[in-house]
């Protein structure tokens, strides 16, 4: 393991490249409040986050990342476009025995563009690229926002669409949900009950209302009616998920189920768009694997482009990620938005990979 | 050199505790004060009771202060991070049965199953502006069931005791607890969902790997375990 003092100079070497990117440097506290955190990432970011308190500020979290914060920032005081870089340390508590460290240092690259989506995206992938170079990483991309288009084009309930929408970064849920939508279970003599219109009478306790039970029933009787989803378009997403080629042959690859799945055809079109910006940066596809699931099950708010770099060693944690997350702007913007994408390099992994002590 | 046994100081686990052992030929038994913590062991060589509370069991099994204890097995895997590693079980006692469940309003007729459970959580928060409330205080356990199951848009809330309250109070939407007949869920207008049998627990006799286990109190473990009928212990 490279020391702190080398794992800085790393983070420091970086920043200055970010910095001669055109990117803003940013401090942010490592004190968070945990409501906004908790909001976001939910129970889970509890057990992966050390949490603290005091009595006039209520829970606080040692910073778990600095997106938050630094989406927060540019929210409420930000330029339009801006770049902004940072270098400090975040905290993961470990919830098992593990090798992983529980600080370690992040230095990150955001940018907020409304004008180019695709060539923010390339942007920031081939800064990354380049400034990794010197070790050799595995880099591996996908576009979670093209999944949520292929969900968006299924023939069925609006409210099936959005359950799916809703757990598409949870595989598990995601694959159970759709499991049920293509062969509904034979519901338990009380959900038969219930849908043929009996409402047992119980004494009513906690907040939850009658009134979102009844819509829910409506909702559970609306599905029960609906007919179950195709097994051409289920199966359609499972070969699309499958996804998992060298760049340029994964495009090949979507561009022919775009005839099966119409609905991801401009994401397919955006994906070639941002290829060219990648090769125009310099970027060499070939080596580049394009993973049609890369960024499920990991951070709930990825939802476009996301990527990684990995090393060979099974047992390091990705040395950079990252990612669009269009949506968070909203989220945290109170109304407003931005298209953002960004990432994060581990320059204390880089100098372990780098042979530094 | 003699071997700490941690036993519960109270009630009926202590109790369940001591007819265990002496059904097995040891006869323990609390000193003639019933206020002072400490005992007596009778038919098993070199062994030394201590008298503690159950709930600290785990933590004092860990730290290695104590080389045997009894507990509940939903407290070590509540308590200890990878309980594997800090502790072996060396037998289920076959009582303090209770299994740690979800329970809901019984009047949710919608909701049955943990997909049901996601489903009314994520129109919860959509409808109320804040994360469906789970109250327990086996946070973990909890959490990692509910990660495998991918069930997200909750929240855990803390609760120590009188857990099924909290549902009529408005502190939570939901329980997680433990429950034996199920009497007090019932009582407290509340019924257990389908699938969300996050553990069952049972009084069980644990072995601390981290305790010293030198100067012949190895083979004092193997002779125990012998006369306990249970295999040798391997650390």
């Amino acid at each position: 393991m490279a020391t702190k003092a080398a794992a800085r100079a790393t983070g420091t070497r970086l920043l200055a490249a970010f910095r001669a990117a055109g990117a803003v440097e940013v401090e942010a506290d490592i004190l968070q409040p945990a409501e906004a955190l908790l909001d976001l990432y939910g129970e889970d970011i509890r057990a992966r986050a050390y949490v603290t308190a005091d009595p006039l500020r209520g829970e606080l979290m040692l910073r778990p990342d600095f997106t938050v914060p630094v989406v927060q920032a540019h929210m409420a005081h930000g330029a339009d476009p801006a770049r902004y870089c940072y270098l400090g340390e975040v905290f993961r508590a470990q919830e098992h025995r593990s090798a992983r460290a529980p600080e370690y240092f992040q230095a990150g690259y955001e940018a907020f563009d409304r004008a180019d989506p695709e060539a923010a995206d390339a942007e920031v992938f081939a800064l990354f690229s380049r400034l990794l170079a010197a070790v050799q990483l595995h880099a591996a991309i996908g576009d979670i926002g093209l999944l949520m288009d292929a969900v968006r084009g299924l023939d069925t309930l609006p409210a099936r669409r959005a359950a799916l929408l809703r757990t598409i970064w949870r595989p598990a849920r995601f694959q159970a949900l759709l499991a049920r939508y293509a062969a509904p279970p034979t519901p338990s003599t009380s959900r038969a009950a219930l849908l043929a219109g009996a409402v047992p009478r119980a004494h009513w306790v906690g907040l939850r209302s009658a009134a979102d039970m009844a819509a829910r029933i409506a909702a559970l009787r609306e599905d029960a009616a609906a007919p179950p989803l195709a097994a051409a378009e289920v199966a359609g997403l499972a070969r699309l998920f499958a996804v998992s080629a060298p760049a340029p042959q994964a495009l090949a690859d979507l561009t022919a189920l775009c005839a099966e799945i119409p609905a991801i055809a401009p994401a397919v079109a955006r994906l070639d768009r941002r290829l060219a910006a990648l090769a125009a940066r310099g970027v060499d596809l070939a080596r580049v694997t394009y993973q049609a699931s890369h960024g499920l099950g990991t951070m709930e708010y990825y939802d476009g482009f996301v990527f990684s770099f990995t090393a060979a060693r099974p047992d390091l944690p990705p040395v950079a990620s990252g990612g669009r997350y269009d949506a968070l702007t909203s989220v945290l913007g109170a109304g407003r938005s931005i298209p953002a994408v960004g990432g994060v390099i581990r320059p204390g992994l880089v100098a372990d990979l780098e042979g530094q002590p | 050199m003699s071997l700490k046994l941690g036993v519960p100081s109270k009630g009926r686990l202590m109790e369940d505790t001591f007819a265990w052992f002496a059904e097995r030929g040891v006869a323990l038994s609390r000193n003639g004060n019933a206020r002072e913590y400490a005992g007596a062991v009778d038919g098993a060589d070199g062994v030394e009771l201590v008298l503690l509370s159950a709930g600290e069991i785990p933590r004092e099994l860990a730290a290695g202060r104590i080389h045997l204890g009894v507990t509940g097995s939903d407290l070590v895997r509540e308590r200890l991070a990878d309980w594997e590693t800090e502790v072996l079980a060396l037998a289920p006692m076959g009582f303090g049965h209770a299994d740690l469940i979800i329970a809901v309003p019984a009047a949710w007729a919608d909701v049955e199953s943990l997909d049901d459970l996601d489903a009314v959580a994520a129109a919860f928060r959509a409808r109320h502006g804040f994360r469906l409330r789970i109250a327990t205080k086996y946070h973990r356990l909890v959490r990692e069931f509910l990660r495998e199951q991918g069930v997200a848009d909750y929240q855990l809330v803390d609760s120590q005791g009188a857990t099924e309250g909290t549902v009529k109070n408005l502190t939570a939407e939901a329980v997680a607890d433990i429950t034996s007949s199920g009497e007090t869920l019932r009582a407290n207008h509340l019924k257990i969902l389908d699938g969300a049998l996050i553990h069952q627990s049972q009084a069980t006799l644990f072995a601390a790997r981290a305790a010293d286990w030198g100067n012949g109190r190895a083979a004092r473990l193997a002779a125990l375990a012998a006369q306990l009928g249970l295999p040798p212990p391997r650390l």
